[in-house]
């Protein structure tokens, strides 16, 4: 009987948070430390001709680091080594790093960033990705015959859909600070990031140094939705060949300008779908195509490409399916990590086409999404045959009942002026990293003893607002059998805790919660004996007990992933739901409020209810947003949106009321039945919107954000006759 | 570069500090604006007069000719002023919808005048009131209509040696009805895409008089000359509403294409705010975001 599993618990981070206290980043302090900045590409595209040193400011005030200062390879190392940490010839977008300057205070700083000044031939950017020629990455996955399938369908059906980029909007700005080398040799970083172990790897290969001499810490992070994820390694790499160069710690805390102008957003994208149905509706092919802008270099584009076509069919079962996607290289700030990490896009793309297909064969859409969910039993895009924890049905029964979306007349003719909508969405999102990533990574922990008993979680698995922390006392106080004041869970550092991965892909509570689970099981064994655990626990200590576990991931048997195929089991299990949301037209301003919006979720056990709730509304509210509200453009290679005044994200006036259900399928594979629950409320929130608009408005959208701008215009030319 | 501050704290100080020779000195307020300018680098000014502390420039009075605004009047204080809510509800409607609490308390009529952004949602209630502003120096006082004072993008009559003392709203004639809406980027803290405010006076059945303005719909907050010329003198009816918004969506703005909206959608949505508030039956202001 599970005592911490499902309950309630106090969050360890909350207070602070609350009051103010918790000290980020920008709080910390280094005796005799300096503030550094960046020299920056004032072109999408172009080659670096010179840096002009303005001759009226003294240098010797400051240090200046560029590419000939990098004592290791001058590269940004994610998946490829195609980034520069400093630009020295060829400029790929605007705002490209070409130089750093640590400076003893912020207006020497400015003053010398003013006196550096880039001249730079330009050269013709490429800003619409159907016209790049570099491909980034290209995937296809094939089942069956599509073309044979599609010519014997009753119906066929096309469409096309676009979203734009989208900005994270931590609440943190990106930030780190870097100290020299120690005495031993060793380079530490402080940051707000999400993944100390990404960020020393980078480290390692751009100062050539062996990772021991290469220590990351995490400080407490004010947010980061993927956001933080790969861009830290680029800033604190940056800080770092500055406080080496300068003998000096040296901060560089961007400020919310140059954190929205030159950090990573989500990827654009465009979607084709051809799909054939059968008289009943019954999806018999699907034919979809891919298309995301990378930006200017590879970064993660490659495994969000990923995400998104393995995602692209939805959670439909059907037989014969062709997915071919790429991402390009476009001559825009490169794209990153944000929450979904590509699976929105597609989401989005095909649910909408499932509306289409429903209103073109007049079945309502919930029947349409019913007929065609998978099943136990049945295989995915990818061949993957779903044994177990399958919550898809019993999802789509939660939602109808909760909000009749399943008798609601969709579509049905509207004259008010104010025009209300329902509409759903359904969806799934594997939790952990796609195909053998979490075989090859072989996430790690370790848990030990203290001298008075308590238990102390070592994981690199970082707190940014999500509940990493309160997550991992509650599943090591179940494994142990102790109190969940018992344990404690150490700040992820790099020389103090092993590497369990990044924190990201819905993998933190699934992968390694599942390894904290097994060692606290292990450990609970080798303490042994009855009573309270504090006391069991110190006794262990004291008669010199091996207290502490390390414990390794361990893929699930029967778990097959060919990578060159792509083929096979793309995660260890999914997480299932379906969305609805309501939303009220003012045909005046063509303004979208959306009322309220009922999620029904399949995420296994809920370790921690509240927590899997707070992610859902927070998630959804982002997914929103991103449909209607968040506009990102971009003029020569620069994004508009580059200041707190002009980058509109919902407000808490604009967010509707949230129900969340929570229907538990667990999974065997996780801990205590858990799966994966971070990235999914991001997939179905724009479908859903965009269905209760076309619901209210007659008019079906497949470009996101749906503004008030766009649905006017749609609507003007559905209704020409009021143009003025 | 930081420009010099001189910190007023009277009349007289921030009056000498303007009349001194030099740079134009640019006068800060509540901030709401100033503050992002100075960020941006768009304004880099080399002197300012900070006036947030100079009394005189506070409080609301009640004269024989209307009610008289201190320049320093916040949204916060407009929106408790029990007198300002019974003589100009149009006003309280505006300054409820500016940015959200924290930019009301410190968002003031002075700053708005004196910015005279296109966008600043105060404007376009002034001028539908028929408000004028007192301007002082230590040469003396003058009052110009803000319809006057706002001449162009960013700019107005204001000589550099004058302060934006006070505001007056005339009396508010007898059954004038006064309407408001602002259509924003969200329902709080938001820059407009459009606001439209109309002063409506009634003989009968007939309109008798008509003051309107908008704003984020040119370059200077416009006078609604088309909408007021159709409307005087004719009965309200359904159709004339429908027929003078699109007139005047025609004929009385000049809307561009921005960060924030397209001058398609603003002359659209203008003319569609525009019918609908004309022929809301009770004529009462918009009301905030619930």
């Amino acid at each position: 009987m599970a005592r911490v599993v499902g309950s309630r618990l106090a969050r360890p981070d909350g207070p602070g948070k609350v009051a103010g206290t918790t000290r980020y980043v920008a709080d910390l302090h280094f005796a005799g430390e300096w503030v550094g900045g960046t020299v920056r590409a004032n072109v999408a595209r172009g080659l670096l001709e010179a840096i002009e040193r303005d001759a009226a400011f003294d240098f010797t005030r400051v240090v200046v680091v560029g590419p000939q200062d990098v004592p290791g390879a001058n590269v940004i190392e994610m998946l490829t080594l195609d980034q520069p940490a400093l630009a020295s010839r060829e400029i790929e977008h605007f705002g490209e790093p070409l130089l750093l300057v640590a400076a003893p205070d912020e207006a020497t700083l400015q003053a010398a960033l003013a006196a550096l000044r880039p001249r730079i031939t330009p050269l013709e950017p490429v800003f619409d990705p159907r016209a790049s020629t570099k491909v980034f990455k290209e995937i296809r996955i094939e089942k069956g015959d599509v073309e044979s399938a599609l010519a014997g369908a009753t119906r066929t059906f096309e469409g096309e859909y676009e979203s734009a980029s989208q900005e994270q909007l931590y609440i943190e700005p990106q930030g780190v600070i870097a100290l020299p080398p120690d005495e031993n040799g060793v380079v530490t970083v402080h940051g707000s990031l999400q993944c100390p172990y990404y960020v020393q790897k980078t480290l390692v290969r751009a100062l050539g140094l062996p990772a021991e001499k290469v220590r990351v810490v995490q400080e407490a992070t004010g947010g980061g939705f993927g956001g933080k994820e790969d861009y830290p390694s680029i800033l604190a790499t940056h800080a770092a060949l500055l406080a080496r160069k300068a003998g000096r710690p040296v901060r560089m805390i961007y400020d919310r300008h140059e954190d929205l102008a030159f950090t990573p957003k989500r990827h654009p994208s465009r979607v084709r779908i051809r799909s054939g149905v059968d008289g009943e509706g019954r999806l018999l092919a699907l034919d979809i195509d891919v298309l995301f802008d990378g930006g200017a270099y590879t970064t993660l584009s490659p495994v969000v490409l990923s995400r998104g076509c393995i995602h692209a069919a939805g959670p439909y079962r059907c037989e014969h399916v062709r997915i071919h996607g790429r991402a390009v290289a476009t001559n825009h700030v490169p794209y990153g990590a944000f929450r979904g990490f590509g699976a929105p896009q597609t989401c989005f793309a095909i649910e909408r086409h499932m509306d289409h297909i429903a209103a073109e064969l007049g079945l309502h859409p919930f029947e349409l999404r019913r007929r065609n969910a998978l099943r136990l039993g049945d295989r995915t895009a990818t061949g993957q045959l779903l044994k177990e924890s399958v919550g898809a049905q019993a999802v789509l029964e939660r939602i109808a009942q909760r909000t009749h979306i399943d008798t609601h007349p969709w579509r049905a003719p509207k004259t008010t002026r104010k025009r209300r909508g329902l509409g759903m969405s359904f969806f799934f999102h594997g939790a952990g990293f796609t195909g053998a990533g979490e075989t090859m990574l072989h996430a790690r922990i370790a848990l030990e003893l203290d001298a008075e008993g308590r238990a102390l979680v070592r994981s690199a698995s970082t707190e940014f607002g999500q509940g990493t922390e309160t997550l991992f006392k509650a599943i090591a106080a179940e494994a142990l059998g102790c109190e969940p004041d018992d344990v404690l869970v150490a700040q992820p550092d790099t020389h103090a805790v092993p590497n369990s991965g990044p924190t990201v892909a819905s993998r933190t509570c699934m992968i390694v919660g599942g390894v904290l689970a097994r060692a606290g099981r292990e450990l609970a064994a080798r303490i042994g004996g009855n009573g309270p655990f504090r006391e069991r626990a110190r006794a262990f200590v004291r008669s010199g007990g091996d207290s502490r576990v390390e414990a390794t991931y361990q893929t699930p048997a029967g778990l097959e992933w060919d990578d060159k195929a792509y083929r096979g089991d793309a995660y260890p299990a999914y997480g299932w739901a379906a969305d609805v949301a309501e939303v009220e037209v003012d045909l005046d301003t063509f303004d979208v409020r959306v009322v309220r919006f009922w999620s029904a979720v399949d995420c296994g056990t809920a370790i921690q209810p509240q927590l899997v709730v707070g992610q859902f509304e927070g998630g959804s509210l982002q997914a929103v947003g991103f449909a209607q509200l968040e506009v990102v453009t971009t003029r020569d290679g620069r994004f508009q949106q580059d200041r707190m005044a002009t980058c509109i994200i919902p407000t808490a006036l604009d967010a509707p009321d949230f129900t969340t259900d929570l229907v538990e399928v667990p999974f065997s594979g996780g801990p205590f039945g858990a799966k994966g629950v971070g990235e999914m409320p991001m997939d179905g929130g724009a479908p859903a919107v965009l269905a209760a608009i076309e619901d209210a408005l007659g008019l079906h959208v497949t470009r996101i954000p749906a503004t008030p701008e766009h649905l006017l215009e749609l609507w003007l030319a559905a209704h020409p006759e009021e143009r003025l | 570069m930081t420009p010099e501050v001189t910190v007023a704290r009277s009349l007289d100080e921030a009056l000498a500090a303007l009349a001194r020779d030099g740079a134009a000195a640019h006068v800060l307020a509540g901030g709401t604006d100033l503050m992002v300018e100075l960020r941006t680098g768009r304004t880099r000014p080399e002197r300012v007069v900070d006036v947030w502390k100079v009394g005189e420039l506070r409080g609301v009075r009640e004269e024989n000719e209307g009610l008289r605004l201190g320049a320093l009047s916040t949204c916060a204080e407009l929106l408790r002023d029990s007198r300002v809510a019974s003589h100009a509800p149009l006003l309280v409607a505006a300054c409820r919808e500016v940015g959200a609490e924290q930019i009301q308390a410190r968002a003031t009529l002075g700053g708005n005048l004196g910015t005279a952004s296109p966008a600043a949602d105060l404007n376009p209630a002034l001028v539908a009131l028929g408000a004028r502003v007192r301007l002082r120096s230590r040469r003396g006082a003058r009052e110009v209509a803000v319809d006057e004072f706002l001449c162009g993008y960013r700019k107005t009559l204001r000589e550099r040696d004058e302060l934006i003392e006070s505001v007056l709203v005339p009396t508010r004639p007898a059954h004038e009805r006064q309407l408001w809406r602002k259509v924003g980027t969200r329902r709080a803290q938001s820059i407009s895409k459009l606001t439209v405010a109309v002063a409506l006076a009634f003989e009968g059945a007939c309109v008798s008089a008509v003051r309107a303005a908008a704003g984020s719909v040119g370059p200077r907050t416009l006078r609604l000359a088309t909408l007021e010329r159709e409307l005087v003198g004719r009965p309200l009816s359904p159709a004339l509403c429908r027929s003078a918004a699109a007139a005047c969506a025609r004929a009385d703005i000049t809307p561009i294409d921005d960060v924030r909206s397209t001058a398609l959608y603003r002359r659209h949505a203008f003319a569609r705010v525009l019918a609908t508030l004309l022929a809301e039956p009770d004529g009462v202001p918009a009301c905030p975001p619930s």
